[in-house]
């Protein structure tokens, strides 16, 4: 890793002029053949792999309007050019969504449209080369998907389903990111990113029961596999171990204490995050999906209830209903699935939650709007609950909270750098730099109101802003659970 | 009959017939494209309905746009809506009478052309000018913007500089469209305005202008966010088979 210079944060976002090629040396690195091979792809680069992957390409589009339409419909307006944090934080013209897109869009019209296939300079059509393959790998893993881009389109042209597209073509030809396809294999082998098996999950889940019995004197259990439970918790698997996720865990387990809902985590499905997402393959997002439904049937659970994790809420949101439903072996008073948020929101509407504020009033919180959860899917029953009710629960449970500034919040929040399965040490260059446009908006909240945390909920934003924080000069402990706070809040009576 | 009538006639029943035929095939490809997933973009509504008073305010006023940078949607939606002017003005020299309200727009459709112009220079100065968008332009988005601001000017130019026999040229369409040919006026601007509108009726379903139709069809906008009330199955999504299995366990 070459050193770089963590970008200056002045008084305001500026627009950089292009700089060519200066992220052309980021990449990833190359998923080995055992990553690739437990996913069904190709080990290595295959003999022919230009015929390959055009014919992929060719299959992806006539299997998705979404990306028929998106490659077909740019008219370059140049809308989305100063939408992305990646080219906000770097500077490279390839980071601007319409010429990433152009990446894979220049392929397409050499090979599928009448235009590029007779006159492919005019229209910036491209042969599928060994160039072409670098930039697609070094581009395509510079975008997190985190569709800011999309929203301000004009056609809602979604720059991740290009990405999603791209990645999906190059594992098919054997050129995978290791990081991504790591941890796939490992949800398909043992049930979780991490690769920790039931007894070590057991283990850590009676640690945590013992750190709470002994900060707060309650028996606040913290079940596995237990069978009739009314909830099965999905969460992401940082949430057993990685700080500040755990303190967020503990707050679910002291909500569904307090308000003596039964529930119980899975050692077969012990993993909200579905990484397939990230490399666009529908066999392998379904499969890693399976888990779930195969776990809830089994454990005889009515609810299922998903914690503080972006890209796993897009999925469960979203996609569970078309990948493992239909739900019709849940209680259809709920809905299936239901994020953390909404349950304990819920119960605090109701009263049934005991919250003091005044536990939280060492800090000056503001709150990190998750890409996943803003653009991909949504929480309650109405159009941006999503943004409210994240935020409704913090106010219950803080005295001071103030939001960043309303361009960079909601639907135009800025990703925190490391989404989209870039959350890995061979990319944090990328994640420093893309992490700009956030930290800029954090530092005016910090100066004017003397902000001192930061919540989110989501795991990957958790573990990128504890690594991201320190280069732009704030403590890594500044990032923390929502379900933290609501952790700290929460009064547990003496007979509960 | 001359050479040139000829020619003019059968070109552009062929840039009517790649127009029509090739905006209707593609829109019939988009519309057999599976979409597999649910993938609304927010400001996403939850119903039909919805969904519809959306793509009225994205197609009618540009709203993503409008958030996204005010000067494109300036330029792009004065262009766009002083084009509709524009054709709808040219109604007049395809009815015969002519409807009332066609003859009532003729002024604005005038003024409309002007507007056109200033609304492509603003385009493409940005083009021109802006480095990000520089960047990303291709040699056919700045043909595209020629094309366009060409055929705006010979028209503006036959309207304030040099007549052309407008009553020959309507007798021309009008036979045209019952197959009774008429002789065509043989001015030169005339012919250059009918040679550069042929041909973007003809390059309309070959280039981006396929942004048209594509929009009707954008699964991001078009969707409704109800993934959780609606089970959603497409393409390979409607082969993933669970009822059995669940109503068994």
């Amino acid at each position: 890793m070459a050193a770089f210079e963590t970008p200056a944060l002045g008084e305001y976002l500026v627009i950089p002029l292009v700089r060519v090629d200066a992220m052309a040396h980021s990449k990833p690195f190359v998923a080995k053949p055992e990553h690739q091979q437990g996913l069904g792809f190709p080990g290595e680069l295959v003999p022919d792999w230009e015929k390959v992957a055009v014919a992929k390409l060719g299959e992806l589009v006539s299997q998705s309007r979404a990306l028929r339409v998106f490659l077909d419909s740019c008219v370059k307006c140049g809308a989305c050019t100063d939408k992305c944090h990646y080219f906000l934080g770097t500077s490279d013209p390839k980071n601007m969504p319409v010429a990433r897109q152009d990446l894979l869009r220049s392929v397409y019209r050499r090979y599928y449209t009448f235009a590029g296939k007779h006159f492919p300079k005019l229209v910036g059509a491209r042969d599928m080369s060994k160039e072409v393959l670098d930039d697609w790998y070094s581009y395509f893993h510079q975008c997190s998907q985190c569709r800011r881009c999309s929203v301000f389109c004009p056609y809602g042209i979604d720059t991740a389903e290009i990405s999603m597209a791209a990645r999906d073509i190059m594992d098919s030809v054997g050129l995978g990111q290791k990081y991504s396809n790591e941890i796939i294999g490992k949800v398909h082998t043992i049930g979780n990113n991490l690769g920790l098996p039931g007894p070590a999950l057991r283990d850590t889940l009676d640690g945590l029961e013992e750190d709470v019995k002994e900060a707060t004197g309650a028996d606040v259990k913290f079940p596995l596999d237990q069978k009739g439970a009314e909830v099965l918790l999905i969460t992401p698997s940082a949430d057993f171990f990685a700080e500040p996720h755990v303190d967020g865990l503990i707050g679910y387990a002291k909500v569904f204490h307090a308000a003596g809902i039964s529930w119980t985590l899975s050692s077969h499905a012990s993993e909200a995050a579905n990484f397939s997402l990230f490399i666009g393959n529908h066999d392998n997002l379904q499969k890693v999906a399976e888990r779930i439904r195969e776990a809830a049937i089994d454990l005889g659970v009515k609810r299922i209830v998903v914690g503080e994790c972006g890209h796993a809420w897009r999925v469960a949101y979203s996609f569970w209903n078309t990948l493992i439903g239909p739900f019709d072996f849940l209680d259809p008073s709920y809905p299936a699935p239901q994020h953390i948020c909404e349950v304990t929101y819920d119960l605090i509407r109701r009263g049934a939650l005991t919250l003091d504020r005044s536990a939280n009033d060492d800090k000056v919180v503001t709150f990190h709007d998750s890409c996943n959860v803003s653009r991909g899917s949504r929480m309650g029953d109405v159009p941006g609950g999503q943004f409210l009710i994240p935020r409704e629960i913090i106010r219950a449970c803080v005295n001071k909270f103030v939001d960043m500034a309303p361009e960079t919040i909601g639907e135009a929040t800025f990703c925190c750098g490391g989404g989209g399965g870039l959350l890995t040490d061979d990319l944090v260059e990328l994640r420093v730099k893309g992490a700009l446009p956030r930290m800029q908006a954090l530092q005016q909240v910090v100066e004017e109101h003397g902000v001192n945390y930061m919540a989110a909920i989501c795991a990957i934003c958790k573990s990128q802003f504890t690594k991201v924080l320190p280069y732009y000069k704030h403590p890594m402990e500044m990032i923390g659970s929502v379900h933290g706070l609501v952790s700290n809040a929460i009064v547990l009576g003496p007979g509960q | 009959m001359s050479a040139l009538t000829v020619l003019y006639a059968l070109l552009f029943y062929a840039a009517a017939a790649i127009l029509v035929g090739g905006v209707a095939y593609k829109s019939w490809v988009y519309a057999r494209t599976p979409q597999p997933l649910k993938i609304p973009i927010p400001p996403a509504p939850t119903t039909r309905r919805g969904v519809a008073l959306r793509m009225l305010t994205e197609i009618t006023l540009f709203r993503s746009l409008f958030r996204s940078n005010k000067w494109i949607w300036l330029f792009g939606w004065v262009f766009h809506v002083a084009l509709l002017a524009v054709l709808l003005r040219h109604l007049r020299y395809f009815t015969e009478p002519v409807w009332a309200w066609v003859t009532l727009i003729q002024p604005f459709g005038v003024y409309a052309g002007f507007a056109m112009v200033a609304g492509l220079a603003g385009l493409w100065a940005r083009r021109m000018f802006v480095d990000r968008v520089r960047y990303i332009s291709s040699p056919s988005d700045h043909l595209m913007l020629a094309l366009l601001v060409a055929i705006a000017a010979s028209g503006l130019a036959m309207k304030y500089l040099v007549h052309t026999d407008i009553v020959a040229l309507k007798a021309f369409f009008l036979g045209l469209m019952v197959l009774d040919w008429q002789e065509l006026p043989a001015d030169p601007l005339l012919l250059v305005h009918l040679a550069l509108v042929a041909a973007l009726m003809i390059v309309f379903p070959l280039s981006k202008l396929l942004h048209a139709p594509g929009v009707f069809f954008s699964p991001s906008l078009n969707q409704a966010d109800d993934a959780r009330e609606r089970r959603h199955a497409a393409g390979w999504s409607a082969s993933i088979g669970h009822a059995g299995r669940a109503r068994g366990g």
